[in-house]
């Protein structure tokens, strides 16, 4: 059913339309005001201010080094096999290459390619990282002029992600098994 | 032939078209800026050529206040792709920018701009029937935007060009009307007299300030500026009459309605607010020395430029009307208006003589 509203006539003050231009002015005036004098700005000069994000926020993703500076990654490869886009590309160690910089560890990955352009932020590899060395941070404006430049091999992703001591879980291993070399084992 | 007159009227004809280009270029920095004020943002703020980063304080200031903008909006209307859609009316399309920039120029002709510099007469053309000569003028402005929205052979600047024709047409008779009371008080149809009698007697504004609200009002329904710019809708219309026009084209448009308003500031001036002269420190009689009359071109020019910004401020106050609110208030409200105004002011000069 339609509802018919109807409208208050206007009185004749309100037609010669003077109490609209008076508070159109007051309005526009107290605004250009603010901004001029009180810095009431609601731009963000974007380049030189940025977003604060948000802890969970999900930027791109880089790889993590333990507290000791070394490379997590163990080269499982589980994150390469569940990216939805394929953006990952890791190259395992193979029979001849080194296996790994730290104690207790078996193997890391000769080579960690992301390729941001193809990477669509789901951060499936960060929930299915077993060694939890694989993080989304929080950049989100990645340029380039080339596609190649998109593509972030493991020495660019271990410097862009930093440090991220995490669960610890080697040094909580070392001093398990250190443990374990006295019978019995005292924990 | 008088060669002094002609260099002389050649050298004051490039000055002032120069200066009003000027105008209307920051005026379209103006308008970027102040709307940006009234609505809590920054506005243009980091156009600069390279070498002004070695500039120290003077550079980083005029890059924040967008001073380099209009030179690259310039640019990009220059460098910009022509484009002709298929379809449309060539001769009418090509003519149309034309057309409407002309009579927007022309207009400032008449007004004089200051006293004298030396024994030059400040004004281009010191017409016997100055006011007459810009109705006429301005009355030609509306063949470019009709013409316009006809040669896109397009729906959009159709509705344009014809919203246009028909508010241009109407207002201009309460434009015309609103100035027969200075008439009738002045007694005189140029320019630089009326102006010359604002300087004995007082700014005209005093003795008609009803026609100086009905010029007003006119002056911006004529100019298309808000709340009229019916014609260029840009939420109804998508861009108006010139929405198929691209590059230095539509840049003539958008001189055009600049100039428009340049010169309608100047006719406020000249007609109700004493032209180029200030009731104090002799600013109100012909200049003497050189500098005086440089003064008083700079004081037409700082009360243009007030009402130029009156234009641009105004535009973010009010909504637009509605096309029949538009026609009401033209023909039922200040025609009727401009008619009673004339028949008091010519009752009061009748009573006093």
């Amino acid at each position: 059913m339609a509802i018919t509203v109807n409208r208050k006539p206007l009185t004749f003050w309100e037609k010669l339309y003077l109490p609209a231009i008076v508070g159109g002015l007051k309005v526009t005036l107290k605004h250009a005001y603010g901004t001029l004098f009180q810095g009431k700005v609601v731009t963000m000069e974007y380049p030189e201010q940025k977003w604060s994000m948000p802890e969970n926020y999900r930027g791109a993703p880089y790889l993590v080094k333990d507290q000791d500076g070394d490379t997590k990654c163990v080269s499982c490869q589980l994150c390469e096999f569940v990216c939805p886009p394929k953006a990952i590309r890791i190259t395992p160690p193979g029979d001849s290459a080194r296996l790994a910089d730290r104690a207790n560890a078996e193997k890391m990955p000769l080579e960690f390619e992301i390729n941001m352009l193809r990477c669509i932020y789901c951060g499936f590899c960060q929930e299915v990282c077993p060694e939890e060395a694989i993080f989304l941070q929080k950049d989100y404006s990645l340029t380039g002029t080339t596609r190649a430049e998109m593509i972030f091999n493991k020495e660019k992703l271990l410097a862009l992600g930093g440090v991220s001591p995490g669960i610890q879980k080697w040094k909580d291993k070392l001093a398990e098994a250190k443990a374990q070399e006295n019978f019995p084992v005292k924990l | 032939m008088d060669w002094n007159f002609i260099i002389f009227s050649l050298v004051k004809i490039a000055i002032v078209v120069g200066v009003v280009q000027g105008i209307v270029a920051y005026s379209v920095l103006a308008e970027r800026k102040i709307s940006a004020w009234i609505q809590d943002r920054v506005g243009p703020n980091r156009t600069a050529p390279p070498f002004m980063k070695f500039v120290p304080v003077l550079g980083p200031f005029l890059t924040r206040l967008g001073i380099f903008q209009p030179l690259a909006d310039g640019l990009k209307f220059l460098v910009k792709e022509d484009f002709t859609p298929a379809g449309v009316k060539k001769i009418y399309f090509w003519l149309a920018p034309a057309v409407s920039v002309i009579p927007a120029m022309l207009t400032v002709a008449v007004i004089p701009f200051g006293s004298n510099l030396g024994a030059q007469k400040m004004v281009i053309a010191d017409l016997n029937v100055g006011i007459l000569y810009t109705f006429g003028i301005v009355s030609m402005g509306v063949y470019g935007i009709v013409l316009a929205g006809y040669a896109a052979n397009s729906k959009y600047p159709f509705f344009g060009g014809i919203r246009s024709s028909a508010q241009m047409i109407s207002y201009e008779i309460s434009m015309g009307m609103s100035v027969i009371p200075v008439l009738l008080i002045v007694g005189n149809l140029n320019l630089g007299q009326i102006i010359g009698w604002q300087s004995g007697h007082g700014w005209l504004v005093a003795y008609a300030p009803l026609s100086f609200i009905i010029f007003m009002v006119a002056s911006f329904a004529e100019t298309n500026r808000t709340p009229f710019d019916l014609p260029e809708a840009e939420t109804e219309l998508v861009g108006g009459y010139h929405t198929e026009y691209s590059s230095m084209k539509f840049a003539l448009f958008f001189l055009a309605e600049y100039s428009n308003m340049v010169a309608s500031s100047a006719m406020m001036v000249t007609l109700f607010f004493g032209g180029w002269t200030l009731p104090f420190w002799g600013l109100d009689q012909p200049a003497q020395s050189l500098a005086m009359g440089v003064l008083q071109i700079f004081v037409f020019l700082a009360k243009m430029l007030f009402f130029m910004v009156v234009f641009i401020w105004v535009r973010w106050m009010f909504p637009r009307f509605r096309y029949d609110q538009l026609m009401d208030l033209g023909w039922r409200t200040f025609l009727p208006l401009a008619l009673v105004n004339i028949l008091i002011t010519a009752v009061w000069l009748w009573l006093r003589s």
